[in-house]
């Protein structure tokens, strides 16, 4: 089966799919959080004597953990101040996002047939094209934030792009190559972390100084919360990535190239010089993640600036079935999980990885069907036949 | 032996293919299965076959039931099929290939491929077939691979022969030959169910017909009625299988082709020194068996057959070289070859796929911003215009019949400025009243006073369509004829000879 047809099969199909692949996984997580506490095993142990203190010891160890995940990631009743019982869903919003932004750019990728996982790769490119204009002058707020933020765009677009450039030139896999570009881009800016371009005076850790205060994304509820500017950037990139697919003609060609490369091509598409629109815009956004980063939430470049950003995207834009709207939802479910993991290994002493475990499984409950029928070759279930 | 199926029934979801199907094949006779694309008759087939299991109904032979649970159980009941695409590994020989699946083996298990070879000529000479055991399969003629599929079913010892559209790969020779060869079959006393869509071989060799519409058997025939009563009966409603046109109105050859030499990756020669002009007001059919360079041709016209040389002009305007959106601009209507893999989007509505090669320009965007109002204007218009039978414009083309896609497919070419319009098999796979309605659509084009270039596989569009009709071979063109040309001279420059 080849590669095109796979993915249109894992971005197609019912549209529930999405919400039940994650209430499962949730089902998963808890089943999983239950294995592993202690009190569960104790109680196990005298499972035939007194049935229902296992039974009890599930239930406190599954609420307990979900319970916490709650507070941590939406609404912390238990807060002492009103400030406090409202971070914790600001704290998810901060974590979506540069995922959400990051999940765009692949998903317009997705949507015309490019399997761009190079969103690791092109946020740093993002982040450091941001970082600087950020870093290297300084000049009026309303001059310097906004050339950061459109320096961050035009990184990652360039990052993208090239890699389209190299598919519409030498028929290169955008795979292969967006997967050895996140590793290029990534040990590119660990190199200039440590040269004077990037590196801190006085500094021997690969950190910047603090990039210009001019060119920050400012903060959006006041210093008490880490929500910035970024947010508002990134609900604007849903509309204009809503508007780009389904009413623009550049996006109607996006599209059709996804759906059928071949048609596109009969009908006049011009497949190279779109193959690179596609890689540039979807990089864009990814860039766009890394200047949120690089600017509103870390305003300094790191080598960690890009964190699991990239690879979160490809789970996002998948749970949101490439639609801008979906991803939205998804990006704030994934941040959520993020923010809420931390308050749940803290008070239910629930390990913080049963929190990727249970976004793996996402990603498996979605992708599983086509990709096992594809391994195994087997037929497709038709609904009609003529 | 007798093949009984009773009450057959196969459903799909909420589609019903084969709806309580009941058909009677006895020994020494060829029974024929007529029926349009898409009335169940493949569908029938593979449920014989084992390939389906039926939701209902019996399958018997000589009278007992069988149950298939899959080819291999068909076969060793003495069911063979010769599959509409042969079933073939290219790279094999006819020996190999005939006993692919049951191979016969020597002590230790060493293929015994002596055996397979004197089998194939014992069955070769039987039948005049001419076939070396240890030609490779790949190299050999399309009609002489259906040989080796007829060889391999009579190798597994078949007494009922079905074959699935077996002359849609044949030139009109091949045909005749092929009817000789079933013919000489049912004398050996084997039953035959022979399905097609073509009227003019039921009516050369049916002994009996069973019509099936939609899924179930309408009736049953005689060869002897007419072919207008028999379609009448496939398609449900009387038909008129003739073309209609006015004598041609000529204008000036605004549409050449000259010279055109096209290479494949492979390095072959696919198409060889075309040259041929359309006037205005005329429609040139390019005839000849599928597979001789007709398709590299439409490509090159289109922009899309890589090392391609010579010249494409049109209205004076060199085509050759330019981009697909150039051509297309200059004035091109562009029918291809395979709607649903090169003409249309199947995941698109039938509104998006009306402005696939406009989507970039008035009315349909201003700017790069989509105009959908006037789009959906324009679709509600084609939609009644070309009466394209659809819940809505919303309807996405792949829930369309194969008919009403290619009225998309037409009225969105149709729609724009054409110079000349250029259709490639307009009406494969298409029921009878679709292919009146192209047709009719093709004749108007003429009539507008534009060349029109049609490339048809099928002998009779192209005699009945054709203002001119050339002849494809090898990638030349072997002659140019007229119309009315008998069909055994045009059948003898579909297989390249020329006096």
């Amino acid at each position: 089966m080849n590669q095109q047809r796979l993915i249109r099969e894992i971005f197609s199909g019912n549209a529930v799919i999405p919400i039940f692949a994650v209430l499962a996984s949730f089902v998963f997580g808890g089943i999983l959080i239950a294995f592993a506490n202690e009190d569960v095993q104790e109680a196990s142990g005298y499972f035939f004597a007194r049935p229902m203190d296992t039974v009890t010891a599930v239930l406190n160890s599954v609420f307990g953990a979900y319970d916490a995940l709650f507070r941590g990631s939406i609404f912390n009743y238990q807060a002492a101040t009103p400030q406090a019982m409202i971070k914790p869903i600001t704290e998810t919003l901060a974590f979506a996002t540069p995922i959400t932004l990051a999940g765009l750019g692949l998903a317009v990728g997705f949507r015309s047939g490019l399997f761009n996982i190079g969103g690791q790769g092109q946020i740093i490119f993002g982040a450091m094209f941001a970082g600087y204009v950020g870093l290297s002058f300084e000049a009026p707020f309303l001059i310097h934030m906004p050339m950061a933020v459109i320096a961050g765009l035009i990184g990652g677009a360039l990052w993208g792009g090239l890699v389209g450039l190299l598919k519409a030139t030498t028929g290169a896999n955008e795979v292969v190559v967006t997967i050895m570009f996140n590793y290029i881009a990534l040990l590119l800016l660990t190199y200039l972390l440590k040269t004077p371009v990037f590196q801190a005076p006085n500094q021997v850790n690969p950190i910047s100084s603090p990039v210009a205060e001019s060119s920050r994304l400012p903060a959006i509820l006041g210093d008490g919360f880490r929500l910035h500017f970024g947010l508002i950037i990134m609900l604007a990139m849903v509309f204009v990535v809503w508007w780009l697919l389904y009413r623009s003609s550049i996006g109607f060609q996006f599209r059709a190239l996804g759906f059928n490369p071949n048609a596109a091509r009969t009908a006049g598409v011009n497949i190279p010089l779109t193959y690179v629109l596609v890689m540039a815009v979807s990089g864009s956004l990814a860039g766009l993640a890394g200047a949120s980063q690089v600017l509103g939430a870390d305003k300094q470049l790191t080598v960690g600036i890009s964190a699991t950003f990239g690879i979160d995207a490809i789970t996002v834009a998948l749970l949101g079935r490439n639609n801008p709207f979906g991803v939205l939802a998804a990006g704030i479910l994934f941040g959520g999980l993020r923010s809420g993991a931390v308050l749940m290994q803290a008070n239910q002493g629930v390990p913080v990885d049963i929190v990727l475990v249970v976004q793996s499984t996402i990603v498996l409950f979605i992708a599983a069907p086509p990709l096992v029928r594809a391994l195994f070759r087997l037929p497709k279930p038709k609904a009609v036949q003529a | 032996m007798r093949l009984e199926l009773k009450q057959i029934t196969k459903k799909f979801g909420d589609f019903t293919a084969n709806d309580k199907i009941d058909l009677v094949a006895e020994p020494g006779q060829i029974h024929c299965l007529l029926g349009e694309n898409g009335a169940g008759k493949s569908t029938l087939m593979n449920v014989l076959y084992g390939l389906y299991q039926a939701d209902g109904g019996e399958i018997l032979l000589d009278g007992e039931v069988q149950t298939f649970q899959g080819p291999g159980d068909a076969m060793a009941a003495g069911i063979g099929m010769v599959h509409q695409h042969f079933m073939l590994v290219p790279v094999f020989t006819v020996a190999e290939n005939v006993i692919l699946g049951h191979e016969p083996t020597k002590a230790l298990g060493f293929l015994d491929i002596q055996a397979a070879r004197e089998r194939v000529r014992e069955i070769s000479n039987r039948f005049g077939f001419d076939i070396d055991p240890d030609a490779i399969v790949g190299e050999l003629s399309v009609g002489v691979q259906q040989r080796v599929e007829i060889i391999k079913a009579l190798l597994g010892d078949a007494k009922v022969l079905i074959f699935d559209e077996p002359t849609a790969v044949l030139t009109p020779q091949e045909t005749d030959e092929l009817m000789g060869i079933m013919r000489q079959l049912k004398d050996e006393g084997k039953a035959i169910v022979f399905i097609t869509h073509k009227l003019r071989e039921v009516k050369e060799v049916a002994d009996k017909i069973t019509v099936i519409r939609l899924g179930k058997v309408v009736g049953e025939a005689s060869p002897t009625d007419s072919s207008e009563e028999l379609a009448s009966m496939m398609v449900g409603r009387e038909v008129d299988l003739s073309v209609h046109k006015n004598p041609a109105n000529l204008g000036d050859a605004s549409f050449k082709v000259s010279n055109l030499t096209a290479f494949n990756s492979a390095g072959t020669k696919v198409l060889d020194d075309v040259s041929f002009e359309i006037q205005k007001g005329e429609i040139f059919v390019i005839a000849g068996v599928q597979g001789n360079g007709q398709t590299e041709l439409a490509e090159a016209i289109l922009g899309t057959q890589e090392r391609v040389s010579g010249s494409i002009s049109l209205e004076g305007k060199e085509l050759l070289g330019r981009s697909v959106k150039k051509v297309l601009d200059s004035g091109v209507g562009f029918v291809p070859e395979d709607r649903t893999e090169d003409g249309l989007v199947a995941d698109f509505t039938i509104a998006e796929n009306l402005m696939l090669d406009r989507s970039d320009r008035p009315p349909f965007a201003r700017g790069v911003q989509l105009q959908l109002k006037k789009l959906h204007q324009f679709a509600e218009e084609k939609l009644k215009q070309f009466d394209i039978r659809a819940q809505s414009i919303f309807s996405k083309a792949k829930q369309l019949s194969g008919g009403n896609q290619q009225k998309v497919v037409l009225a969105r070419e149709l729609s724009r400025d054409l110079k000349v319009l250029v259709a490639s098999q307009p009406t494969r796979g298409l029921d009878v009243g679709s292919i009146e309605f192209v047709h009719e659509q093709i004749v108007a084009a003429r009539d507008s006073g534009i060349p029109v270039l049609i490339i048809a596989t099928e002998l009779d569009e192209a005699t009945q369509l054709g203002d001119r009709v050339a002849v494809m071979y090898k990638g030349k063109i072997v002659g140019i004829v007229s119309p009315d040309t008998p069909r055994e001279e045009l059948g003898k420059l579909m297989a390249g000879v020329t006096q």
